[in-house]
């Protein structure tokens, strides 16, 4: 175990590093020269080229390619991620800022997605080819071909615009005072269209997993012994069909924070989502640059957790 | 576990459900009865067949567009926002253009990403899914961490990032969400590759020295194709998605060439969304059902291929 976690670290070391030099190589593959997108034309202009050059070598934009990308690393590597270009206000603190809410909103969606598919799957599977199979495969189907968006409009407009019973954006009322109740309220329709795209996958496995389960020669036993039946699902059978929903809910962790960042744009959520889509529009590619570093490395760290998980929750499997 | 879930090597190629080897060397393309076969099994998925349905008349008023619909770029400020009427069956949009039209050449847009897209990540993942399965070694090393690489981004973020270097364009568009798909194709192909490459039939083809590239191309592929059909028919209905989440947000197909995604847009104020939905309704649906009858088709084309599919 712990030979195997050393080797699944030292996989993450080039990934890691192949992951920053993605990121460092997209930053510069933007159009545009850093120092003249940090004043207005006219101001290059009557400073000159000179100072234009000055201010190159200064911020070190003269030095090769390899060299900058080694400094760069050097201080991402002590967590500092640079400098917004529109406002100049240090990245980390923006992130900061904005991290909470995102995952607040992806965990709400997560836990939502679960109650839903964990329940589902396993109905459909210890009923296969019943009326409840074929209304959640259908259900699932549906849930993976509505565009979150579309859902996420369709949910404004039914329960805010219309039934007047959830507020539409935001993750407080503005001017209000911050209450429990309040931030629940405009938790409620981000987290149930973001949780519903994400539960389609989830039914699947979940279904899928159960249905190999319940074929292995222990439940047989279980049943054999006189369990009552119940016993035998929810005690013994599922706990073993779970194991695999560990890897696809890792798996699947990228394709939330995309669906997250539609999301956020809808309900004016303030998290990495807008984030992105406003630096993206005013062209900032520090900001876009650190979401993209900082999702990435995120991300391989829940992969590297899903499979610590994976080996401790079933003792089956032995990595050599 | 990623290492044994996601790259699962294909456990039990059931010997009993592979085509029947056919004398030695000449396993090639899929034989005649092969392929009436896999339609016979496809013709009795009731639910793919209504997908076909759905995709082909969504196809035909896509392709018909110019002659079904009026010319969806042409603007009159006079019929602002109207409701639908007899002259404009779906009503008209903030430049008074008719939505109608609109939507069914948006079909064209949104269908012709989708399909390119597909392409062009298909035909990567299968070129580096090949060459990582059948050589191995380092080559497989390379390009399975390059995999997990793309991977590990978190593919809106990143598609956004490049299409804002690029600039946003349907074509880049296209590029970018081909470029970036192509991981989990090459990893099927990859898992595929590494069992069939030890397959008596390939043995023999190199003990009559046949070269790698007939091993790989006339030889190992054909018998790899089935899932690659399957994984890129669903992957066509995640690129119509991701290309119309792209639009939506301004990231995509620029107005004023319409796209079922960047008609949405206007819904994003809520005087659209509340009073007007003749605007964001009917594009939103023909999303939903594209993407729908595409995986329906795709799960009838798992279930029809399903003997050739070595799971």
């Amino acid at each position: 175990m712990g030979q195997y976690l050393l080797r699944r670290l030292l996989i993450s070391i080039p990934v890691l590093l192949g992951i920053t030099i993605g990121t460092f190589g997209i930053i510069n593959l933007a159009p545009g020269d850093p120092v003249a997108a940090m004043i207005s034309p006219e101001a290059a202009a009557s400073l000159g080229p000179d100072w234009v050059k000055q201010q190159r070598e200064a911020l070190g934009l003269n030095k090769p390619l390899p060299v900058r990308y080694a400094l760069w690393l050097k201080e991402v590597a002590q967590g500092n991620l640079g400098f917004s270009l529109k406002d100049r206000q240090p990245i980390n603190q923006k992130v900061l800022e904005r991290i909470g809410p995102t995952l607040k909103l992806m965990s709400t969606a997560l836990i939502i997605s679960l109650v839903l598919a964990i329940p589902l799957g396993i109905l459909s599977a210890i009923k296969q080819y019943s009326l409840i199979d074929y209304l959640a495969t259908i259900a699932g189907f549906a849930a993976i071909s509505i565009p979150s968006f579309f859902l996420g409009l369709a949910a404004i407009y039914v329960f805010s615009l219309k039934l007047g019973w959830l507020p539409s954006s935001g993750m407080n009322t503005v001017g209000g005072t911050a209450s429990l109740l309040d931030s629940s309220k405009h938790l409620i329709l981000p987290a149930v269209v973001l949780g519903l795209a994400e539960a389609a996958p989830l039914i699947r496995y979940t279904r899928s997993s159960m249905l190999e389960v319940i074929r292995q020669d222990y439940v047989n036993t279980a049943r054999a012994k006189g369990l009552a039946e119940r016993t035998v699902i929810w005690r013994h059978a599922l706990r073993n069909a779970l194991i695999p929903l560990i890897t696809i809910v890792a798996l699947n962790l990228p394709r939330l924070l995309g669906g997250a960042v539609i999301i956020e744009a809808i309900f004016a959520w303030p998290g990495m989502g807008t984030l992105a889509i406003t630096a993206v529009q005013g062209r900032d590619y520090p900001v876009i640059m650190a979401i993209n570093l900082i999702t990435a490395v995120l991300i391989l760290l829940s992969n590297l957790l899903a499979d610590l998980c994976y080996a401790i929750v079933d003792p089956r499997i032995k990595y050599s | 576990m990623a290492e044994s879930t996601q790259q699962s090597t294909p456990k039990t190629p059931s010997e009993a459900q592979q085509p029947p080897p056919q004398s030695g060397l000449a396993i090639g393309p899929a034989t005649r009865s092969r392929r009436t076969s896999v339609w016979g099994r496809f013709r009795h998925h009731k639910v793919a067949l209504i997908g076909l349905t759905i995709l082909a008349i969504l196809t035909i008023a896509a392709l018909g567009a110019s002659w079904i619909g009026q010319d969806p770029l042409k603007t009159n400020i006079s019929a602002y926002r109207k409701p639908p009427s007899a002259a404009h069956i779906l009503g008209t949009d903030s430049s008074g253009r008719d939505v109608f039209s609109r939507l069914i050449h948006a079909g064209r847009v949104s269908l012709s990403v989708g399909l390119v897209a597909v392409a062009i990540y298909t035909t990567i993942g299968v070129v580096l899914g090949a060459l990582a399965g059948f050589y191995g070694g380092w080559v497989d090393s390379l390009i399975m961490r390059l995999a997990d690489i793309v991977l590990a981004f978190p593919t809106l973020i990143l598609i956004i990032t490049i299409v804002s270097i690029l600039g946003p364009s349907i074509y880049n568009v296209m590029l970018v969400i081909g470029l970036l798909g192509w991981p989990s194709i090459a990893r099927i192909v990859r898992g595929l590759f590494l069992t069939l490459r030890e397959r008596e039939f390939i043995l023999a083809g190199r003990t009559i020295g046949a070269p790698n590239s007939r091993l790989i191309f006339r030889h190992i592929l054909p018998n790899a194709l089935a899932p690659v059909i399957v994984a890129a028919t669903f992957g066509m209905a995640g690129a119509i998605l991701l290309e119309a989440g792209l639009s939506f947000l301004g990231l995509g197909v620029q107005p004023p060439t319409p796209s079922w995604g960047n008609m949405l847009t206007d819904a994003q104020s809520l005087t659209v969304l509340e009073s007007m939905p003749w605007l964001w309704i009917p594009p939103g649906i023909a999303i939903a059902l594209a993407v729908l009858a595409i995986n329906f088709i795709g799960d009838g084309l798992r279930d029809a291929l399903d003997p050739y599919l070595l799971r």
